[in-house]
């Protein structure tokens, strides 16, 4: 079934180009993350298929236009924007009874049984916890509702290492199956390396790269190469170069397993070089355009 | 480790706990109605907190004015006319006075940060994640005004007079007066019927328009929510003046504040019982006044609907 589903997606506000005809599909069982620089149009993304904005082009979530349904489509959506939406006057156990009294298919013995194993009492008001109980009290409530679309805009933005690990740990293991969908964007690239599914790289409004993990593991290769072997590994046509203690590493796009490992040491790049690549090259090229 | 924990999540919310067995969860809109318009009362508590703090003061002023005034009337056996005039009849409406100025000012403060307040501390995106429509959310906000903050009103006022005359025939008798003056004077009970006939009236629906426009306000404005609602309104007064010589728009305003018909009777007559003879409340249902007054309301509503829609976080 497919989640997600946009075409030619626009957006502009004012004479800003948000989103720059984005076209999307996300399945059941996914976790999508959505990597891109500050002022990409991550969250606009997001916020458009949430039904917070209104757009151009075509966008069906779990069969619903977001703008016209946003109500009705929030019974299966959840959303975690960065930590500080909650609103800061509201005690532990109104925002347990608000939620129960208005969401359908929230679980209050769920969020109560994971907020009793952290340190948030149910008489304090948000304003009077540290940023990552808040996190953590948003996470109660919302892995307490049985909904097919998770969206988490820098979930965990500001928050310490430890709280990050927690975050993402608590997610797979106590929420996510494969009959639910995640769609993250972060800027915490290595944290969520492992956690994803499939990968999507945004850069002013348009998708610059989108990949399953596997076709990703597949699909590109680092390797590590001597002084000796650079030259013959540049002919292979890396995508990027980097010097390391006076080592060379280049990044590959579809390139011979077997013949890079005769050069050096090859691994799958971690998504972070990956994106340091492929918007480098991004830059060059707009660059080169305008001159 | 987590069962006594769990103990304390499940027993701790008195006040959601024992409210939620009167939950209507049957039908989702009155559910998702009901619990939004709780979280308004939740979030402002002023709601009822500035009424409750008017009201003791009055009975603080009152207490003391009492004795001082027995103070005075020691040696005379009986209460002259005047001061029993000013005895029995002034404080209570000097209270029911205060306490409608109090709800109105609330009202007003509160309609302003309404839908200006979420967006500003970006609670919207919260609110928005859950399956409330944006009609709920604004006509939640628009029933505090017009509905809830009449009736808190009207019942603490009410308290409040019985409160000031239990404390007079204390008094009264603890002077060793009596007390038949005072509770063949007047009697409470017309008076609340008048209260309450006023309060809904005039502060529910008749100032609904003026509710709705605050509303509507709150939703638009990025900042200074308060002189984006007053100026506009000055600026067409203004404006009308200059261009045509003419103060309609003013005098509407005017008509409106003053609570029209209805409203001059009580500046007339005060909260006694004698004026309740001179209120009409059938009058006052077919009054153009008011249905004009209540589809502008609506109107203001709609667009606030919309508004609240396309608005995100500052």
């Amino acid at each position: 079934m497919t989640v997600i589903e946009a075409r030619g997606l626009r957006k502009a506000f004012g004479s800003t180009i948000a989103l720059d005809g984005i076209d999307l599909r996300v399945g059941e069982g996914r976790i999508l993350g959505l990597i891109g620089p500050n002022g990409a149009g991550k969250s606009t993304l997001l916020h458009a298929i949430l039904g917070l904005i209104p757009y151009q082009g075509e966008l069906r979530v779990m069969g619903r236009d977001p703008w016209i349904d946003r109500d009705q489509l929030m019974r299966d959506v959840c959303f975690i924007a960065d930590v500080a939406v909650l609103p800061r006057w509201i005690r532990v156990s109104q925002a347990l009874d608000y939620v129960a009294g208005v969401h359908p298919r929230f679980d209050r013995a769920k969020a109560t049984s994971f907020l009793a194993k952290t340190a948030i009492r149910p008489a304090s008001k948000v304003r009077e916890l540290s940023k990552g109980m808040v996190t953590q009290l948003h996470l109660a409530l919302v892995m307490a509702i049985d909904a097919k679309l998770l969206v988490l805009d820098e979930p965990t933005l500001g928050l310490d290492i430890l709280f990050r690990k927690q975050f993402y740990d608590s997610l797979l293991n106590d929420y996510f199956d494969r009959s639910r969908t995640i769609v993250v964007t972060t800027h915490q690239v290595e944290e969520v390396q492992h956690v994803l599914t499939d990968l999507m790289f945004i850069d002013r409004g348009r998708m610059v790269l989108g990949c399953s993990m596997e076709e990703f593991e597949t699909r590109y290769l680092e390797a590590t190469v001597n002084p000796e072997h650079v030259a013959a590994a540049r002919a292979l046509g890396p995508i990027q170069e980097r010097q390391i203690f006076g080592r060379s590493i280049l990044l590959f796009d579809r390139c011979d397993r077997q013949q890079l490992a005769a050069l050096g040491d090859v691994r799958t790049p971690s998504i972070a070089d990956l994106f340091v690549a492929v918007m480098g090259n991004q830059a060059g090229h707009a660059q080169g355009g305008n001159s | 480790m987590s069962t006594p924990s769990n103990a304390v999540y499940a027993s701790s919310p008195g006040s959601s706990s024992g409210s939620r067995g009167i939950t209507p969860a049957t039908n989702p809109a009155i559910a998702s109605m009901y619990w939004s318009v709780r979280r308004e009362l939740w979030e402002s508590r002023s709601i009822y907190i500035a009424p409750l703090a008017v009201a003791g003061l009055i009975l603080l002023g009152f207490l003391i004015g009492t004795l001082h005034l027995r103070h005075a009337e020691r040696g005379s056996s009986a209460i002259n006319p005047v001061h029993q005039r000013v005895f029995l009849e002034q404080p209570y409406d000097f209270a029911a006075l205060l306490m409608m100025l109090t709800t109105f000012l609330v009202a007003v403060f509160y309609c302003l940060d309404a839908l200006h307040g979420e967006r500003r501390d970006r609670s919207i995106l919260f609110w928005k994640s859950l399956p409330v429509s944006d009609l709920t959310t604004v006509l939640s906000k628009a029933i505090i005004p017009i509905v809830v903050l009449p009736l808190v009103t009207f019942a603490i006022t009410v308290v409040t007079q019985w409160i000031m005359l239990l404390v007079s025939s204390v008094v009264l008798v603890g002077y060793g007066l009596s007390i038949a003056a005072l509770w063949n004077h007047f009697s409470l009970f017309p008076m609340s019927v008048m209260l309450l006939y006023h309060l809904v009236a005039i502060h529910g629906l008749w100032y609904a328009p003026i509710y709705c426009w605050l509303l509507l306000v709150s939703g638009w404005a990025r900042r200074a929510a308060f002189l984006w609602a007053v100026l506009p309104l000055l600026a067409i007064a203004v404006v009308e003046k200059i261009a045509f010589n003419t103060t309609h728009f003013g005098t509407m305003l005017a008509y409106r504040l003053s609570g029209g018909r209805e409203g001059a009777a009580f500046t007339a007559g005060g909260m006694s019982m004698d004026s309740l003879d001179q209120i009409n409340p059938g009058h006052f249902l077919i009054s153009p006044g008011l249905w004009i007054g209540l589809a502008i309301s609506a109107v203001f509503l709609a667009a606030a609907v919309r508004l609240r829609r396309y608005r995100g976080p500052i």
